[in-house]
């Protein structure tokens, strides 16, 4: 059974090998009694892009997503089209994961607006936050971004004038709202100059970071120390390397 | 030996029946099925039809008029135009190179060069049934080899007519020579006079094709008898074919002029599906005709003989054409198709051998040689061409990946409408808005008239009949679009498509509810009732209009719209089981009901709490 990609849709994902770029969809509920994947946690991709099939940054990053059960695909465009999202189904898909993952190009210092459209409408009163609102406590959520400026064009004295993390605070204060802890960001930056070598890289951390989290021993307190998880990334390497 | 026309049309049936099946279970392409039961039949093996195969063999060959046509009407002008480059270039290498080599050859035998030559250009012809019947069997008609083969041929057909006009200069003794293939009333008249009649006749076939054929047609079709259709078509093709046999040009080159022209026209498809079935047949019994007329007596006398000239011509024509083949570009594997696939005599020799033979350039002999040598070439390279693709090419293992050239055979579209009314035509307009050109359907002839002069590529045709949607490319179409008025034709549609095209995707219009249950029982997922759609909107704006929030209005209808689908799907399979439908109906209704009445006193959305911030006031005091 496929994610909950069934619900509106009349089959309009059958492209075959069109140009449109296909999204690959992971397979959800199965596989999780055989026992290697016994404690693995469950990640939610909530991917927002309108115009993914002309970005060359997003499309090498979905297409590097390592094949796992524990990794659940989820276009919000290729979904929603109308922007009428289905809260009750949402809120499943939420409840059967561990983590979960805005993916998102940087619009306008924030994410396209199906991404606030679904916070907005998602995360009710009562069930994520206020009185009763206790279904994603203890859960874990961190954005993964991709812009066109650089990383040094996001500092106080840089062009744009603040922190990357500074711009993400709705989604850092709605995660802590929600009762769940806010891993740093793994941001693609530069994405005009990218070379395909740098770019391949940068999918490859990617996979390498869902691999870790859904996997991998516990490391989020560590993470939490990093002002991206790119750096998390590259400061394990450095220490496994020798 | 002949009972009558039963009898032989008895045998004729029955052994293409039995014959072409086993030869395509091997892999060896119909042709050569056709051709062994024309020798299986023939005089040589169970005799049940003797010399007058080769009357049915010149009555046959009108198949290959009716292919050329039907090839015609595959190719619009601009293609035809855009391909003459390689005609004269390819064919005119092609004959000069093939029939000097041959002609110095047979003079080294100690021919005369009068004969050798005449003979000579007669071997250089392929044939045209032969190989494009092989190359469209094996999809190869796209590609780089089909279209030089095509290219070739083309040229072979025109260069006819000039041999013809030749052959009567070599003649050894002069006088004897009546003119040979019925240039019957342009005897005798000036040379001058004699050309403006063949200008006058290709010029009469292009004006009444734009402008007489086309308004015919659509009187035709207004009739609403489909065997009248096909009449005219035949009457067309064959009315072509006897204008230009009475100014002495090829009847083939006409007809495929003819088809050129209308391939334009709106009638396209249904001119296609209704020579094809003629086409077919006739090919066939052209090709049974062709193997009941191979010599074997022949071959048994001087075994050597034959088979050592047949493997000549065979190899000087393959070389020659390999050669002209790199001289045009082709990668190896296509140009082993290419050259292998044209290496053979063709049906054209026959005619020229007999005229030869009338003009006492051949003597008796040699004409009946000249005619076993080509049946012989005839039936081997269907052979040859089984041999390369099976044993040759896999070794050598060049099939390059090919580069796409401009497409010459007009490439379908990935989508077919079918019934192009105001519903079908907004979809056309949105598609081809979006840069996708669907081919469009449509059997009211004025309407499809009007279409076409605004600029649609609309053809005339029932949709209903998969022969035309055979032609309109439903095999290699992506979707299907059924926008038909009438559900019981989309009905009747959707299972001959399914049972003919299970892969095909269907995506059909339906009246109302009932026509939707009808698509969904026979397993179309993607079914649009007409009305659905239309009417949301009206009732949102309607609902705008009485004081609603256009938003709240707005999503209040998407939620609506989800809700209706849903509900339907959920019934579709409890239609036919009578009790639990009304069950599921009632329940259904009160359902709606309930939602309509919440609508009424919470908000006009449906079960919808988005932004709503009073539970959150009441419950906490907060924001």
């Amino acid at each position: 059974m496929l994610t909950a990609m069934t619900s509106a849709d009349k089959g309009k994902h059958e492209n075959d090998n069109t140009s449109t770029p296909a999204i690959i969809i992971h397979r959800e509920g199965e596989g999780t009694k055989d026992g290697a994947h016994l404690h693995a946690r469950r990640l939610l991709i909530l991917f927002a892009h309108p115009r993914y099939e002309k970005s060359r940054v997003n499309r090498a990053l979905l297409n590097a997503l390592p094949v796992s059960d524990a990794i659940t695909l989820h276009d919000l465009y290729e979904l929603y089209p109308d922007y009428n999202i289905d809260v009750e189904a949402e809120k499943q898909l939420l409840l059967a994961h561990d983590i979960l993952i805005w993916h998102h190009p940087f619009y306008m210092y924030s994410a396209p607006a199906i991404l606030k459209q679904w916070l907005d409408l998602v995360l009710e009163y009562g069930w994520a936050h206020g009185d009763g609102g206790d279904f994603l406590k203890d859960k874990t959520a961190f954005n993964v971004i991709t812009t066109g400026g650089t990383r040094e064009a996001y500092r106080s004295d840089g062009f744009n004038r603040f922190t990357i993390r500074e711009f993400l605070r709705p989604f850092e204060q709605t995660a802590r709202l929600c009762k769940m802890s806010y891993l740093p960001t793994f941001a693609v930056q530069g994405t005009y100059r990218l070379t395909d070598e740098e770019l391949s890289r940068h999918a490859a951390d990617y996979a390498f970071l869902l691999q870790q989290l859904s996997a991998g021993p516990d490391s989020c307190e560590e993470m939490e120390k990093f002002d991206f998880l790119n750096d998390w990334i590259a400061a394990g390497q450095r220490t496994e390397a020798p | 030996m002949t009972e009558g026309f039963l009898f032989q049309a008895l045998i004729y049936l029955t052994a293409a029946i039995v014959c072409v099946p086993i030869a395509k279970r091997l892999g060896m392409g119909s042709v050569l099925g056709y051709l062994l039961a024309g020798i299986v039949i023939g005089p040589y093996a169970f005799g049940f039809i003797g010399r007058e195969g080769q009357d049915i063999m010149h009555f046959a060959e009108f198949g290959v008029v009716m292919m050329l046509f039907l090839i015609g009407l595959e190719l619009e002008p601009s293609h035809f135009w855009g391909m003459r480059h390689r005609i004269l270039g390819m064919g005119s290498a092609q004959i000069i190179v093939t029939s000097l080599v041959l002609c110095a050859g047979m003079m080294l035998m100690n021919f005369n060069w009068k004969t050798a030559l005449a003979s000579s250009l007669a071997l250089a012809m392929s044939s045209t049934a032969i190989v494009l019947q092989s190359m469209k069997e094996k999809g190869l008609g796209d590609t780089a080899a089909g279209k030089g083969s095509f290219a070739v041929l083309l040229f072979q057909d025109i260069a006819v007519i000039p041999i013809l006009a030749l052959l009567p200069l070599l003649a050894v003794s002069t006088g004897n020579g009546t003119g040979g293939q019925g240039k019957v009333i342009l005897e005798g008249l000036p040379g001058w006079l004699q050309t403006a009649a063949v200008l006058g006749a290709g010029g009469a076939v292009v004006l009444a094709g734009r402008f007489v054929v086309v308004p015919f047609l659509r009187v035709v079709a207004r009739t609403h008898l489909r065997e009248l259709l096909t009449a005219a078509a035949l009457l067309i093709v064959i009315a072509t074919a006897f204008l230009m046999q009475l100014v002495g040009l090829s009847p083939a080159l006409g007809t495929f002029l003819a088809g050129v022209v209308l391939a334009n026209s709106e009638f396209r498809h249904e001119l296609e599906s209704d020579i094809e079935p003629f086409k077919g047949l006739l090919l066939g019994l052209f090709f049974i005709a062709v193997g009941a007329s191979i010599n074997f007596k022949l071959l048994i006398d001087s075994p050597l003989q034959i088979i050592s000239l047949v493997c000549a011509v065979i190899a000087v024509k393959t070389i020659v054409l390999i050669g002209t083949g790199r001289l045009f570009k082709l990668s190896l594997d296509q140009n082993l198709i290419f050259a292998l696939g044209l290496s053979q005599v063709g049906e054209f020799a026959f005619v020229l051998f007999g005229f030869m033979h009338q003009l006492h350039i051949l003597p008796d002999q040699m004409a009946d040689r000249m005619m076993a040598i080509t049946a012989f070439s005839m039936t081997i390279t269907p052979l040859l061409l089984f041999i390369n693709e099976r044993f040759i090419l896999p070794r050598f293992g060049t099939r390059e990946v090919e580069t796409k050239e401009a497409d010459i055979i007009d490439v379908q579209h990935p989508v077919i409408i079918a019934g192009f009314g105001d519903f079908g035509s907004t979809i056309g307009r949105f598609l081809r808005a979006n840069g996708i050109e669907a081919t469009i359907l449509d059997n009211d002839s004025d309407r499809v008239d009007l279409l076409r002069k605004v600029g649609f590529k609309v053809f005339y045709g029932d949709a209903a009949r998969t022969d035309i949607l055979k032609s309109a490319g439903v095999d290699e179409a992506r979707i299907l679009i059924i926008a038909i008025a009438d559900p019981s034709i989309s009905c009747d549609l959707v299972e001959k498509i399914q049972k003919q095209h299970p892969h095909l995707t269907i995506m059909v219009r339906t009246k109302d509810r009932e026509d939707a249950y009808e698509m969904l029982d026979l397993g179309v997922k993607d079914v649009y009732r007409e009305s659905l759609d239309t009417s949301i909107r009206l009732a949102v704006d309607a609902l705008v209009k009485l004081g609603y929030r256009r938003h709240a209005a707005t999503r209040a209808g998407q939620n609506f719209l989800k809700y209706d689908e849903a509900a339907l799907l959920k019934l579709a399979p409890h239609r036919h089981d009578e009790k639990s439908y009304i069950y599921n109906a009632r329940e259904q209704i009160t359902l709606q009901e309930q939602l309509l009445a919440n609508d009424r006193e919470v908000n006009p959305t449906i079960n919808d709490h988005a932004w709503e911030s009073d539970l959150r006031k009441d419950q906490s005091g907060e924001g």
